[in-house]
Parts: C-alpha cells; sequence; structure tokens
C-alpha cells in the first residue's frame, strides 16, 4: 500500500504477481508523476508467494479511491482476472468508476498517473495507458 | 438440502481436493506455475475452518458462503474461477431445488464460468470437464456416470494444445499434460456424485 492523496483526480490501483514489482511500479510512479494522484498497490497471495488476492486489490481500490474513478493495471492473466471479481463484488455505483486497463504494467501506470495528474477523465487516462491517444 | 447432506458434501468434496494436493502441484507444474496443488488446498482448508456455519445455512446462503470464501482464499485464476462458479450457482439455485432448477443453475454457472475465463470448450481448461459433467446430467445419466465422464473428460484434457492461462505460454509443449483445473474440476464434480449416489 502507498500514501493517498485527496482529490478529483483519478486513482491508480497497481496490481502485481510479485509484490517487488508492484511496489517498485508505484515508486517510479511517485518519482516520475508526482504526489497528484491516489496511489495503491498489492502483490502477492495470502501465503507470501507470487500471486494476486481479491481482497488485497479491493482494500487497495479503497486506500485510491477518488470520484472521479480508479484505473486498475494488471501484470498477467490471474491479476486481470482477480481485478476484475474484485470489481464486481464491489456496489455497482463503484463498479461503473472502475477501469481495468490493456497495458503493460510500468509503462501503463506512468502514463495513465500522468494523466490522471493533469485532471484527465477515467477514459481518458485508460486510453493514455493503452496507447490509444493520438497525439 | 438435509444439513447433514449438505454438510456430508462440503467435508467430502474438501478431504478429496485436499488429499489431491501433491497430484494437482505435479500437474501445473508441468503446464503452470504450480500453485494449482497448494492454492485449492488453501480454498478447501478456509471452507473447512467454516463447515459448521456455512452448513446451517439454506442452500443458495451456504453457495454464496462458499463462492465468496473461495474468491478470497483460493488466488491465483483458479479462485475467481471456481468462486463464480459457487457465486452463480447461489444465485440460480432455489431452496429446495429440483432436478430441472439444478440442470439451469448448473448451465448458467458453467457459462459465467467461462465468461469469467473468456474461455470455451476444446482450450484445455475446466470448462472440457463441467460442459461434459453438465452433458452427461442433462442427458439423463446416472451419478455413477457422471462421474466416469468426469474422469474421461479431464483424462481427454491430456492431447489438447491450451490456448486459454498460463498453460498457453507452453503453445505445443502443453500438449501431453492433463490441465489440472480440469483434474480438480473432475475431482469436484465426481465426489459431489459419490456422496449423492451414496445418499440415494
Amino acid at each position: 500500500m502507498t500514501n493517498q492523496t485527496s482529490g478529483q483526480n483519478v486513482g491508480i490501483v497497481i496490481v502485481s504477481h510479485s509484490p517487488l514489482i508492484a511496489q517498485g511500479t508505484a515508486d517510479m510512479v511517485r518519482h516520475m508523476v508526482g504526489n497528484q494522484i491516489p496511489l495503491a498497490w498489492c502483490g502477492g497471495n495470502l501465503d507470501n508467494g507470487l500471486g494476486t488476492s481479491v481482497q488485497a486489490i479491493t482494500d487497495a481500490i479503497e486506500l485510491a479511491w477518488s470520484d472521479a474513478g480508479v484505473a486498475i493495471l494488471v501484470d498477467l492473466g490471474g491479476a486481470e482476472t482477480n481485478s476484475e471479481m474484485a470489481v464486481e463484488m464491489m456496489p455497482p455505483s463503484r463498479q461503473r468508476k472502475i477501469v481495468i486497463c490493456n497495458a503493460p504494467i510500468v509503462e501503463g501506470a506512468v502514463m495513465a498517473a500522468t494523466e490522471a495528474s493533469g485532471g484527465a477523465s477515467l477514459s481518458i487516462v485508460k486510453a493514455a495507458a493503452e496507447e490509444l491517444l493520438s497525439r | 438440502m438435509e444439513r447433514q447432506q449438505l454438510h456430508d458434501l462440503i467435508s467430502s468434496v474438501c478431504h478429496a481436493i485436499i488429499a489431491h494436493t501433491d497430484e494437482l502441484t505435479t500437474l501445473d507444474q508441468a503446464i503452470g506455475d504450480g500453485d494449482h496443488g497448494l492454492n485449492m488446498k488453501r480454498g478447501c482448508e478456509a471452507i473447512q475452518a467454516e463447515i459448521e456455519t456455512i452448513s446451517d445455512k439454506p442452500l443458495p446462503d451456504a453457495l454464496q458462503a462458499i463462492g465468496t470464501k473461495l474468491v478470497m482464499t483460493i488466488g491465483g485464476a483458479s479462485g475467481p474461477l471456481y468462486g463464480t462458479l459457487f457465486l452463480s450457482l447461489a444465485k440460480s439455485c432455489p431452496q429446495v431445488p429440483d432436478r430441472a432448477n439444478l440442470v439451469a443453475a448448473f448451465k448458467s454457472a458453467i457459462d459465467a464460468v467461462a465468461a469469467r475465463g473468456k474461455s470455451q470448450t476444446g482450450q484445455k481448461t475446466m470448462l472440457d470437464v463441467l460442459y461434459p459433467a453438465f452433458e452427461a446430467f442433462l442427458a439423463g445419466k446416472s451419478l455413477k456416470e457422471v462421474a466416469i465422464q468426469c474422469n474421461s473428460a479431464a483424462n481427454a484434457t491430456a492431447p489438447m494444445l491450451a490456448i486459454r492461462g498460463r498453460a498457453s505460454f507452453l503453445g505445443e509443449r502443453s500438449i501431453g499434460h492433463i490441465d489440472p483445473g480440469a483434474r480438480s474440476s473432475a475431482l469436484l464434480i465426481s465426489t459431489i456424485t459419490h456422496v449423492l449416489g451414496a445418499a440415494n
């Protein structure tokens, strides 16, 4: 987990099988983008091995929550499936404000956070992570 | 469903999966990341720890509790998949289901798993056991025949090429190994049929 910044910027959640990768990615985001966005990360399973946990993802979404929405960046298969599950277990009013980005975790997180820090909407943040924005 | 029968079902399935932890791990080491046995064991142990409370509940609530617990404890990709199976059953299964209710609930639960995994039959997954089990059930086969169908369907995943999940990274090298999720699904269904068969 990491510190939270209040405000209306889109929040970013980083979900990796490895806590080291998740934390390292979050460190890079903080370093390159700054503190203008709510940011949280999680990684590892319940036995402290490599994997992902729906509970940990739910907690991370909670921590990075913003009324502008939350964009999730994932690494491999199970991280995506578990993130989808975590989103579906949220109240419907929140589900509509959460997206899972189809993007490489490190590059996607930095791109998404960059847009988010400028106050971009959730759909723009997602498009930025997925490199769909025309520049 | 009687409390005792529900208790027997939950207890037997958990024991069967836990007893096959090493086999599931070995299968997963061949084509996955080797954690399927331990992940399933962790989920089953979490259910066992709450078996008395769960068995007290009406069937849909018990299924809901099992699904939620599995989602939260199995981890990996199997947590959401098995969790979805039970959470979907919880939604569509009445308190006292007849055979038609069960057929319909089972079908929508398997479809929900397919949607969750963005997969379909023939891709070397648990669906390659769940759908044949459903077909056998739908065709009015006996419980024993359903169990046999499950086990042969699990074995039939060996020559398949994995298209979804971690095993798909191996491409052609996934051929020749039984899919661990197919095997755990066969254990789940065949144990249920065994318990229900013994009761009848």
